[in-house]
This record gives C-alpha cells, sequence and structure tokens, in this order.
C-alpha cells in the first residue's frame, strides 16, 4: 500500500493527466448526448449576457450595413403587398380567404455572437424558449439559410450555423428540381458550400439558384446560394457542384427563427408510425 | 506569495476575455487563429504543484470552451499542455543550486529557452485542439495546416506579450 502511494506521487503528473483528460473528452464526446443538462455553453446567464453586451457595442460600428440590409428588404416586402400590385379583374367586394392558413411564422432576432473561421460554429441568437423558439427549427436571414437552432435556454437559444462540418440541409436546384443534399464545403471558405448527391442526369448550369426543398425543415424554396463551379471534386456515382453562399456570415446582425405550426403534428405522426412498424 | 496568486488571477480573467472577445473573431485567410489564452499555463510559477497546475488548466479551457460552444475540446487540450509542461520543464530546468527563483517568463529564462518551451507546448495545445475539433482523415491536409499557421500566430502573440509585459530586470 503505501509503495502504491509513493508510485502515485512519483508519478502524480501523469495520473493527473490521465484524470483530467478523461474528463475533457468525456465532456467533449457526450457533449450532443446531455445538451439539456450541460451549462457550457453560450446559452447560459453570465456568457450568454457577456455577449450582449459586448454585442450592444459592436452594433454602433455596423449601423450603415444593417440600415441598408433592411431597407432592401422592406422594398422587397413591399413589392408582395397586394397593394402595390396591379389588379387586371374587377373586384368584387371582399372575400375572407379560408383556404390559406399561416403554417410558418417568423420570430425576429439578434445575433449576439457568431463565428466563421472554425469547422464547427455556433451562432448564439438573443432569444429563447421564453420567445418560443424551440430545438430543431430553421434560422434565415433576408438573404437565406443561416442554421437549426440546436440549443435554447430561457433568453438565448444556440444555432448551429451552416458553417458547421455536421449541418446537412435537403436542398434542389429551384430550376430543374432536382434534389441533393448540402453542407459546408471541407476547405473552410465561409463563402462555399456544396451540393453533392445530385442526380446524374441532372444539367445543372452556372448560376443556377439553390434553394431548400421538402425534405427539409425549412419552407420549400428558400436560397442557399448558386452554384459557382460544376466540376469540384470527381469520382463518385453521383453529381456535386460547388455554391456560392447567398448569406454573408461573416457579417450577420438580424435572423428570423421558423416556427413551423404543423411540425409537432408531423413529427408526431411519423413517431407513430414508426412504433406500429416494430 | 499573495502577489503570485493576484497576478495569476487577473492574467486567467484579462486572457479569457482577450481570447473570447478579441481574437475569437480574429482569423487570417481562415487558416491561422491564434489562441492566445494558453500563455496563463506557460506562466504558472515552477513550484506551481501539479494538484493545482491540472485542475487551472482543465478550468482555463472550460472557461474558453464556455464561450466556444465546444465543452470539453479547449479544456482536453489545455490539459495535454499543462502535461508537456511538467515534461518539459522537468528535462530541461534545475531547481537546485539556484540562489534567485527563476519563473517561466522570457526575462527570467531568456529569449532561447522561452522560445523553445512557447514553440513545443503550443505545437502539442494546437495540434490536439485542431484534429479533435474536426475529427477526420479526410480534411488532414486543411488540418495540418491550420494547425501549422496557426502555432505560428500564436507563438508570435506569446513572444510579443513577453517582449512587452516581462522587462528584463538590471542585477
Amino acid at each position: 500500500m503505501r509503495n502504491l502511494l509513493i508510485f502515485i506521487t512519483k508519478y502524480s503528473a501523469f495520473f493527473l493527466f490521465l484524470i483530467f483528460e478523461a474528463i475533457a473528452l468525456y465532456i467533449f464526446i457526450n457533449y450532443n448526448n446531455f445538451q439539456k443538462a450541460s451549462f457550457i455553453n453560450t446559452a447560459n446567464e453570465v456568457t450568454g449576457n457577456m455577449y450582449r453586451r459586448v454585442n450592444n457595442i459592436n452594433d454602433y460600428l455596423s449601423l450603415k450595413e444593417i440600415n441598408d440590409s433592411l431597407a432592401k428588404e422592406n422594398a422587397r416586402l413591399r413589392n408582395q403587398l397586394k397593394s402595390s400590385q396591379y389588379v387586371d379583374t374587377t373586384g368584387k367586394g371582399s372575400v375572407v380567404d379560408t383556404i390559406y392558413k399561416q403554417q410558418y411564422s417568423y420570430i425576429e432576432a439578434r445575433v449576439i455572437n457568431n463565428s466563421v473561421n472554425h469547422r464547427m460554429n455556433y451562432i448564439t441568437l438573443n432569444k429563447g424558449s421564453h420567445d418560443g423558439i424551440a430545438k430543431d427549427m430553421g434560422v434565415v436571414s433576408d438573404a437565406g439559410v443561416v442554421g437549426i437552432v440546436v440549443q435554447t435556454s430561457q433568453h438565448f437559444s444556440i444555432v448551429r450555423s451552416l458553417l458547421h462540418k455536421d449541418t446537412r440541409i435537403s436542398a434542389m436546384l429551384a430550376a430543374s428540381k432536382e434534389g441533393g443534399s448540402f453542407m459546408w464545403a471541407e476547405d473552410m471558405d465561409p463563402r462555399k458550400g456544396l451540393l453533392y448527391d445530385v442526380a446524374n442526369d441532372a444539367q445543372p448550369r452556372l448560376g443556377d439558384l439553390v434553394v431548400t426543398d421538402q425534405h427539409s425543415l425549412f419552407p420549400i424554396g428558400i436560397p442557399l446560394g448558386k452554384v459557382s463551379n460544376l466540376k469540384p471534386k470527381t469520382g463518385g456515382f453521383f453529381l456535386n457542384m460547388e455554391v456560392r453562399l447567398a448569406v454573408d456570415f461573416s457579417k450577420l446582425e438580424y435572423v428570423y427563427v421558423i416556427s413551423n405550426k404543423l411540425a409537432t403534428e408531423q413529427t408526431g405522426l411519423e413517431a407513430l408510425q414508426k412504433t406500429e412498424d416494430e | 506569495m499573495s502577489r503570485i496568486l493576484f497576478a495569476n488571477f487577473v492574467r486567467f480573467i484579462v486572457l479569457v476575455f482577450i481570447q473570447a472577445f478579441l481574437l475569437k473573431n480574429m482569423t487570417v485567410y481562415e487558416l491561422s487563429t491564434p489562441y492566445l489564452y494558453i500563455l496563463f499555463v506557460m506562466l504558472l510559477p515552477f513550484e506551481t504543484p501539479n494538484i493545482v497546475l491540472f485542475p487551472l488548466a482543465f478550468l482555463i479551457g472550460l472557461c474558453v470552451d464556455a464561450f466556444y460552444d465546444t465543452p470539453g475540446l479547449h479544456a482536453a487540450s489545455t490539459v495535454l499542455l499543462a502535461f508537456v509542461r511538467v515534461l518539459f520543464v522537468n528535462v530541461t530546468v534545475q531547481k537546485e543550486g539556484l540562489d534567485t527563483d527563476p519563473q517561466p517568463t522570457l526575462a527570467s529564462m531568456g529569449f532561447r529557452w522561452f522560445f523553445t518551451y512557447a514553440l513545443i507546448l503550443t505545437l502539442f495545445h494546437h495540434f490536439l485542439l485542431f484534429n479533435l475539433e474536426v475529427f477526420s482523415w479526410n480534411e488532414i491536409q486543411y488540418t495540418l495546416s491550420r494547425f501549422l499557421l496557426s502555432t505560428v500566430f500564436t507563438v508570435f502573440l506569446i513572444i510579443i506579450s513577453g517582449l512587452l509585459f516581462f522587462r528584463r530586470k538590471k542585477a
């Protein structure tokens, strides 16, 4: 026993190294599994509030760009208003439209922490479960897809950015409706993505718009980017192409979180079917 | 003694803040990102017992993780850094027979020793950090170039801060 103690104290560095390394790796590997219990991230009150304060100061530096982008979006939305469209039939009274019910609603939020230079980039938003944000909701900006909510606290939420090694989004070519999968390019360029697993008979062209398709958790047709290179990688049975991202992630300020009114119904139905199959 | 404690406490806070709010946004050509906070573990006094050194390294790693949303990643890397530090100091520094107690700083140990110390410790830390973050052989060439260029950036910042804050005391 005494010899054992002497042995342990003599090589204490090695044993302490083993213990702490094991703890750290355990936390790292299991992070995705115990997200609810974990507090070591920017959704907790301390780090979240610090980022919010620093962001309040930083905002002054980019007021002009924010104004420009908001003005542009206003103009685009105004174009879609009924009042700005020319009516070529004679209207007969007002019609209460009961066919369309709102499926998606948008929650506006501000980006208070963001990065583009890591392999796993996360974005922190200044709104959380208190404002109706929940896990697995889609996040878009005025330009296109931004990411997916992975965790919420009461006043903050963490979004896994499109610029993350594990983000995959079901996408299609807007012109031909050919589906594929979308991910961030491997060379870590925050302006480039990769559309892969596109069927071989598709005929993509440079500049074709890439948008979300019906299998993704986003509404159909939200832009991801434009095709910028047709042969980034050779080999494989499917086509793949490089996409220039629609969103400038380094200048992200305001985003919208999409809440799908029918999401719980859909996942509930699918889960029910799964249990019946077993 | 209390002065050393206080100095290290302030250094801890300042380095985590610099890392989270300034250096996090800094990158050169998407390849080189500095991680200056490891300077804290490097500058702990030689007499720091292992039972204190490893928890402190773990703690600062976890603090940075809290700001980077990567729990465990930086903690694992800084614990490795602390282990390499113990080995390196054991091999290169003789504690007996010195009338002044040396500190692991640029001013106290000289440029050559400090540069080798910073370089080797940073190399180990960054190697684990970048490979653990990516965790894939497919991108090994990007990972390795990021690892090497980031090491250059970090060591550069460490040497600069050494020159700025630790003036050589004239005997």
